[in-house]
């Protein structure tokens, strides 16, 4: 019973990893800057989800804080990156 | 691979369920960002994955560290409303900086993409 729950766990771990290779395909390779940026958001999210897995197989709620801080950051920084698409500069 | 803690049966299905079903959902929507033309059809697909697959898998982490601590683990909640208030905000800001860029291209003459 707990094998079926670890293979699980794996085969969530590998979609999310494919996941995050799309994401970092578009963010390398994205025709324009606002297709990068767009990667960069998915690649957090995931990367969120996959911690959040990663959490789930080793049972310590250590990985929960660090998938929280990934999101926070994550949304900072993706705002930061739109505004100065918008403008050109982040602070004026 | 570390081994997994026995818990109870109904959550360990429900675990198991729901985890690779919100990667599944996750993974298509990063696809369609890959696949998609254009940026205005691209900036549609990874909401599946902010949306569906957080949902699905912070359920699953929820369910399962409730069965593992006996006592109901409710903080996962923080990461779905977090994550369902960032992301509309995220992407009309970044639709506006594109739409912002598209119309300063076309004043100086069209190239690129659409």
């Amino acid at each position: 019973m707990s094998m079926m729950l670890a293979w699980s766990i794996t085969v969530a771990q590998i979609l999310l990893g494919l996941a995050m290779a799309c994401a970092t395909f578009r963010m390398l390779w994205g025709p324009r800057a606002q297709d990068r940026v767009v990667g960069f958001d998915t690649l957090y999210v995931n990367a969120m989800l996959l911690l959040l897995a990663f959490g789930i197989r080793s049972g310590s709620a250590l990985y929960f804080e660090s998938a929280l801080i990934v999101g926070l950051l994550g949304f900072v920084s993706t705002v930061a990156l739109a505004k100065f698409l918008l403008r050109g500069e982040v602070i004026e | 691979m570390n081994e997994v803690t026995d818990v109870p049966a109904l959550a360990m299905i429900l675990t198991a369920t729901l985890l690779p079903g919100g990667a599944a959902v996750t993974l298509i929507g990063s696809v369609g960002l890959l696949r998609f033309r254009g940026f205005y059809q691209r900036v549609h697909a990874p909401t599946l994955g902010t949306t569906l697959g957080t949902v699905c898998v912070t359920t699953a982490s929820m369910i399962y560290f409730s069965a593992l601590g006996t006592r109901p683990v409710l903080h996962e909640l923080l990461v779905i409303v977090f994550v369902a208030t960032t992301t509309p905000i995220t992407l009309m800001v970044l639709v506006r900086a594109a739409l912002f860029r598209d119309q300063a291209e076309n004043e100086r003459g069209p190239r690129g993409e659409k």
